[in-house]
Order: structure tokens, then C-alpha cells, then sequence
């Protein structure tokens, strides 16, 4: 992975100091509210309901063993002992103090970590394919250009008050792990047919408040202008974006107002100017940075196919959580941060030790973070796959669900998030309990579950096969539902797609029903090979909805607003299918 | 009834200037004989001269400016709100695109916090609030060695000053 040079490591620890001066001046009451605000929050620090929560960024989902400790290490001294890994590849810890802050950020800095540009309307951590560099399917290994624009959008000048947030993912390989489509800007890298290498560019993808899917404004954009194609995007947005509402500050409104062909057009015009700059990337630099994503020094191996295995518990694990590898005799091990009960994404101090001593032993010491909000070990060897699943199992990041119903992506909700309308993480918990047979999720198969706790959609719902989406009716806490979302993944057969809203929302206890009527509904109508998401595109909304609405809640066609309270809550109970 | 005292205003090498340039925001009469900042409205109708200069609202089209550029003492831009980065493109275009040399302030939301980027996109001055400290300022302005990336000051991007070392 990335190694700092004296010019990183020089700039994270200026960093450090300056936001220890911020801090102090705050403290102190030189510097307002107001003003302090965007600044801690261009460091990752926001008020949340209880504490503040700290971000740190986690590069394009990568993490080495050592730098998994020290978040053990902070989580443990600053916090509650545990932290939450995010949709972005990033980690979250939640009961942090204002005035450790500094001090945190300065044991970051010793294992060549920060927070920088983790919130405030800024460029965001860039995100990738969490396979990247052992995928079979690779065409190209994203790591090394990712990292280029790492370090180019890292205190931009231009660029770090832009009218909204700003993400940009990058992706590689024939599957769009990176859900590169609901990015402000996608970068697909793909070879021409003579073999050059660059990218497709899409812009104007996201999620929140009015989800799209991105539109390509090149089909080919030769590696070497990246950064200064993507500073004439972001200039273009700067300047014209919206200021004036901040719904609609997005990239995504401006491309939509103006048209894709005239907000390509603007690009384009900067962008011939821009041409051939300084901030042209060299080959030597290209290479200087890929030499940091060598392949590790892999053993020959014996490869053995595990279908067979005598132990069925193990067989299923293997089914779910291991992965094809690159190279033979090897595997990459998804570890679930999903077990029933547990809040998605969220791991003890205990655990990440744990985990970084086996990407230490089971590997070269390194391991990725996957914005579905689990871990994975890159580069297990198949004969060490069985001591890896009994330790695995001792940890309680065993469990086989990766890819099934329980494996629910959600963000922390109404139990942390002072913007979220209503709580995910309960919701996410009473559909793992609705759904304890293995069996029968097994046989449901591969699905995406995604909830929010507000539209700003940090649980991704839009692109979840069954989304959720918390919201305020009234004061009380209400579920919409949603289906047929798609984040263009295999899982979704490489289809982009925002999911539709099946009809009027739900109280809480009522969405694992909701659940299990909609995959009752996919039971019932699927055909031979056909996923859940494959159903709904097949046979549409219509059975879906009729099987939820049925019966006793109908009643919720009526909805609670301000002048109409609903009923006594029994008498919206779902009735629970027989 | 007097306003605000009047800013400081802070060079990027760490001085303080002495100058009297008065900004002028509404469209009222002015004395022709004192340093005065113009709307760019106002500014365009007006002959040239000395003590004239040019404030940008963050919208402002820099196309409407082109041919005054090389007469102009001095160029504000506006920063009507610290969140509005308009203003960063604004300064970066005058200084790469349109090859302006002069005096280039940033006036109105100026945190000191951000006189380092401010220099970067192209900033010569800074009109700093009264109550804002001028040691903090220039503690900002030399706050960090490198750049990764390249930007109106004409710094090269960390990545040839490595391939330099390199060489």
C-alpha cells in the first residue's frame, strides 16, 4: 500500500498542528461558533446527538495491520471501545470529546492517517473497488490513480468551499464494485483498443434527496489529464453550482440544469485550456505510485476447491465469505461485521486487534474496507482458510451472511446522527431477527438490504434491492420502501438503477414484515436463476405492493400529517403472514 | 453611526499595508480623489484611472473586465459569505487565464484561517477583521512546506518536485 514520503508526512503533521491552534483558539473563545464549525468539519468533526463524532479517512478502503491497531488504540483511549466503519470506506467513532481531538489526530498521524476533508462541502475521501489489485476481473488496478487524486484534491485551494460535498470513485474491473454511477464524479478505468489507458468519466451520480444515476460526459480521457479534466469539473461546478439552496447545491442539480451536453461543453472549454499543465501526470509518477501497489510476495500454494469440505458449516462460510483470488492457491476472506443484534459496521477494539493480527499472519498484512461495511483479508491462502474461519468464529466475524438479507448496509440513524429523521440501526437488527433461518436465507439468496435514517442516504437505500428510508410524519418516526434499486454491482447484473417507492410509509415495527412479504412475494413468483432484484425488474411493483398492502394495512394509505393523527397503533399492525 | 472598524489588511510576504482604499458598496456618489474600490458595474462606466479599482461579487463575470485588467491598480473580490468559495475560481481565472499582475484582496468573510489558500488561488492581500489576529494570519500564511497540487501561486505539484529530487 501507500508508504508516506518526508512531503506526506510533513503535511499531516502540519495539519495536526493547525488544527491544534484552531482547537485552542476555540476553546479559548477567539474563534466563534460559526467560524469554527466548517473548519472542524473539514476535519471530519461533527456534533452529533450525544458527543462529537470524529471520521478518519480510510484511502479507497485500504488499511494495513498496524494502522487497524491504532484505530483499536483510539477507540479504546477516546472512546467507548469500539468504532463504526462507514459506506465511504471510512471509520466513525462516536463518543469522542472536542479537546482529545488533537491529540487523536496526532497518533493518527504516527501511522500516516488523518481526517482531512472527511465532511465540510469538499472534496470526500475517494472510494474504490475494495477487490482492487486481486480481483480476477481487473482490468486495470485503480489504487495508484486513486491515490494521485488522494493527494492532488487533499487541500486544494480552489476547491475546498465548494457549494456541497464532493465524491469522487474510481473502479477498475469488469464488475463496478464502487457504484462508480451514484458518484458527483465516476471514473471507470478501461484500455482502448490500441491498449491506452484512461477512463470513462460520469458526473452528476448521487444519492440524497433527488437520487441519479451519473451521465457519461466522456466516453475516453487519456490517464495522463485526470487531475486536470477533473479540475476543470470541479471548476465549472464552483463557479455555477448552486449557493442559494442547499438541496439543490449538489453537482448533479447543475448538470441537470444546464444538460449534460452543455455541462460537458463548459468542461471541455476549461479543459482545453488546462491541457498539457504542470499538473499533466507524468509516467515516472504513475510508476512511482504503482511501485507502492506491487503485488506481495505471494507462496505457491496448493489450491484445492472447498465445495466438498466435510464440514458444513465451513462449506457455508466459504460459499458466502471467500472470494476468487488472482492468484492461485489464494482467497480473499470477507469478515462480517454483520451479526443479528450487532449494528452494521460496527466493531469492537478487541476485534480490530484480532483482525489485524490475522491480515499479519493470513497475509502480507494488509486489509480493505468495503463500503457495504465489512472487512476484508486480501490475500489468504486456501490451505490457511480453515484455521482463519474456527478463529474467525471465536471473534464473531464468522458469520455467513455476506451478500444475503442480513447483511444490511445502514448508516448509525437516529441513535447517533443529529440529521437523521429516524433510527436504522433497531430497524436493521429487527430484520436480522425476523430472519434467523439460515436455510431460508440461504434459498432467498443474494440481495441488498440498505436503510437511511434521512435522505441524505448515508445507508445507500436508493440502490438497496429493498431500500429503507426513515422519515418524519408529524414528530414520530415513519419507513418508506423502496425496490428494484441497483448500485451496479454483479449482485445488481451491472444495472444502475434508483429503487421505486412501493407506497405509503411504515411504522417500525411493521418493516420486518414489510421485508417478509416482499421476499414471500419473489418466493412465490420467481423463476429458475432469478435473484430478488431480477423478479422485481421482471414482474414489476404491482405484486409486491399488493402483497404488502393486503389486508390490515391498508389503513396506511391514509397518512398522518399535521391534522390527522394516526390511529391507535394496533390497529395498524401488519398481520403477520401465515 | 460609525460601522465596524476598518479592516487590517494583511500582505501575503506578512506586512501590514498602509493604504486607504475605500470600498465602496452601494452606488452612491464617491470622491473621485480618494482611492476608491467600484462595483464592477460602476467600475465599467468609469474612465480609467489610478484611484480607481474593481470589487467582484462572487457572480460576477470576469469576461465583462477583460479589456480594463491591465489598468487596474487594484482587484478585490467579495467574499459575501465564508462558505461562498466563488471566489477561489474567481482570483484563480484572473491570475492564469487572464494574466492579471496587480494587487489582487480578498475583502468581506475572511477568516484568518484561510489566508493560506487564499495566496495559493492568486491573493496578494487580505482585509482582515479588526478583531482577528494579525500573528495568527501570518502564522496561516507559511503554515504548510508543500503543496500536492499546483495552483495560481505557480507552485509545482509535490509530484515533479519529487521526481526533481528523484532525477
Amino acid at each position: 500500500m501507500y508508504r508516506y514520503d518526508v512531503i506526506d508526512r510533513t503535511l499531516v503533521a502540519e495539519r495536526v498542528a493547525e488544527y491544534r491552534d484552531q482547537t485552542r483558539r476555540f476553546l479559548a473563545g477567539e474563534l466563534s461558533e460559526d467560524e469554527f464549525r466548517p473548519l472542524r468539519l473539514r476535519n471530519g468533526l461533527y456534533v452529533q446527538r450525544h458527543a462529537p463524532m470524529l471520521r478518519v479517512a480510510v484511502p479507497y478502503g485500504l488499511l494495513s495491520a498496524s494502522q487497524l491497531r491504532a484505530l483499536a488504540h483510539i477507540a479504546r483511549r477516546y472512546d467507548r471501545g469500539y468504532g463504526h466503519f462507514t459506506t465511504r470506506q471510512n471509520i466513525q467513532f462516536n463518543w469522542i470529546k472536542l479537546e482529545d481531538t488533537p491529540d487523536i489526530l496526532a497518533e493518527l498521524a504516527e501511522v500516516e492517517m488523518h481526517a482531512i476533508q472527511t465532511s465540510g462541502n469538499c472534496v470526500r475521501n475517494i472510494t474504490s473497488d475494495e477487490f482492487a489489485g486481486i480481483a480476477p476481473d481487473e482490468i486495470v488496478d485503480p489504487r495508484a490513480l486513486a491515490e494521485i487524486l488522494r493527494q492532488w484534491s487533499t487541500f486544494h485551494p480552489e476547491f475546498n468551499w465548494l457549494p456541497r460535498k464532493f465524491k469522487i470513485a474510481i473502479s477498475g474491473a469488469r464488475e463496478d464494485r464502487a457504484a462508480t454511477a451514484f458518484h458527483d464524479i465516476g471514473l471507470y478505468l478501461l484500455r482502448a483498443p490500441n491498449g491506452e489507458l484512461g477512463f470513462r468519466v460520469l458526473v452528476g451520480g448521487g444519492m440524497g434527496r433527488t437520487p441519479m444515476v451519473g451521465s457519461v460526459i466522456r466516453e475516453f480521457l487519456p490517464w495522463q489529464h485526470m487531475l486536470t479534466y477533473v479540475e476543470s469539473i470541479l471548476r465549472v461546478y464552483n463557479l455555477h453550482g448552486r449557493r442559494d439552496n442547499i438541496y439543490k447545491a449538489r453537482i448533479k442539480i447543475l448538470v441537470k440544469a444546464l444538460g449534460v451536453q452543455e455541462f460537458a461543453r463548459q468542461v471541455e472549454e476549461d479543459f482545453a485550456l488546462n491541457l498539457g499543465g504542470v499538473s499533466t501526470i507524468t509516467p515516472q509518477e504513475l510508476d512511482r505510485v504503482t511501485a507502492h501497489f506491487a503485488p506481495p510476495p505471494y507462496e505457491t500454494a496448493p489450491d484445492e476447491a472447498l465445495s466438498e469440505h466435510k464440514e458444513p458449516a465451513f462449506r457455508r462460510w466459504i460459499e458466502r465469505s471467500v472470494r476468487a483470488h488472482r492468484q492461485q492457491g489464494y482467497r480473499a476472506v470477507v469478515l462480517s461485521l454483520k451479526p443479528t443484534g450487532i449494528a452494521p459496521g460496527d466493531i469492537t477494539a478487541e476485534q480490530m486487534e484480532r483482525v489485524a493480527d490475522w491480515a499479519e499472519r493470513y497475509g502480507f498484512g494488509e486489509l480493505r474496507v468495503s463500503h457495504e461495511q465489512n472487512l476484508i483479508l486480501p490475500d489468504v491462502r486456501v490451505d490457511h482458510l480453515h484455521a482463519l474461519w474456527t478463529e474467525a468464529k471465536s471473534a464473531a466475524l464468522a458469520t455467513p451472511n455476506i451478500g444475503l438479507l442480513t447483511d444490511i448496509v445502514a448508516c448509525p440513524g437516529g441513535d447517533f446522527c443529529s440529521l437523521a429523521n429516524a433510527k436504522s440501526i433497531p430497524i436493521a437488527e429487527d430484520i436480522q431477527r425476523r430472519f434467523d433461518d439460515l436455510d431460508y436465507l440461504l434459498d432467498i439468496g443474494d440481495i441488498n438490504v440498505n436503510i437511511s435514517g434521512c435522505m441524505n442516504s448515508c445507508g445507500h437505500h436508493h440502490v438497496g434491492h429493498i431500500g429503507v428510508l426513515g422519515v418524519d410524519k408529524d414528530g414520530e418516526e415513519w419507513y418508506q420502501v423502496s425496490i428494484g434499486g441497483a448500485d451496479g454491482s454483479a449482485l445488481s447484473r451491472g444495472r444502475s438503477a434508483i429503487g421505486r417507492i412501493i407506497g405509503p410509509s411504515f411504522r417500525a415495527s411493521e418493516v420486518p414484515e414489510v421485508v417478509a412479504r416482499l421476499v414471500e412475494t419473489y418466493v412465490q413468483l420467481r423463476e429458475e436463476g432469478e435473484r430478488f432484484v431480477d423478479t422485481v425488474a421482471r414482474a414489476g411493483l404491482a405484486p409486491f405492493k399488493d402483497n404488502v398492502y393486503r389486508g390490515a394495512v391498508h389503513a396506511h394509505e391514509r397518512h398522518p400529517d399535521a391534522s390527522e393523527r394516526p390511529a391507535a397503533p394496533q390497529a395498524r399492525r401488519l398481520e403477520v403472514a401465515t | 453611526m460609525n460601522a465596524l472598524p476598518a479592516p487590517r489588511v494583511l500582505h501575503k510576504d506578512g506586512r501590514l499595508l498602509d493604504d486607504h482604499w475605500h470600498v465602496l458598496r452601494e452606488t452612491e456618489g464617491y470622491d473621485h480623489a480618494l482611492p476608491t474600490l467600484l462595483p464592477l458595474a460602476t467600475y465599467l462606466r468609469e474612465d480609467v484611472s489610478q484611484r480607481l479599482g474593481v470589487w467582484l461579487a462572487p457572480g460576477d463575470d470576469l469576461q465583462r473586465l477583460n479589456e480594463r485588467i491591465p489598468a487596474l491598480p487594484l482587484i478585490a473580490i467579495d467574499f459575501a459569505k465564508l462558505a461562498d468559495g466563488r471566489g477561489y475560481s474567481l482570483a484563480t481565472l484572473l491570475r492564469t487565464r487572464l494574466q492579471y499582475l496587480g494587487e489582487l484582496r480578498a475583502i468581506g468573510e475572511v477568516l484568518v484561517d484561510q489566508v493560506f489558500m487564499l495566496r495559493r488561488v492568486g491573493f496578494s492581500s487580505f482585509a482582515l477583521r479588526a478583531d482577528q489576529s494579525i500573528e495568527v494570519a501570518r502564522a496561516a500564511l507559511t503554515r504548510y512546506s508543500n503543496s500536492y497540487q499546483t495552483a495560481a501561486d505557480g507552485e509545482l505539484p509535490a509530484f515533479r518536485h519529487r521526481a526533481a529530487v528523484a532525477a
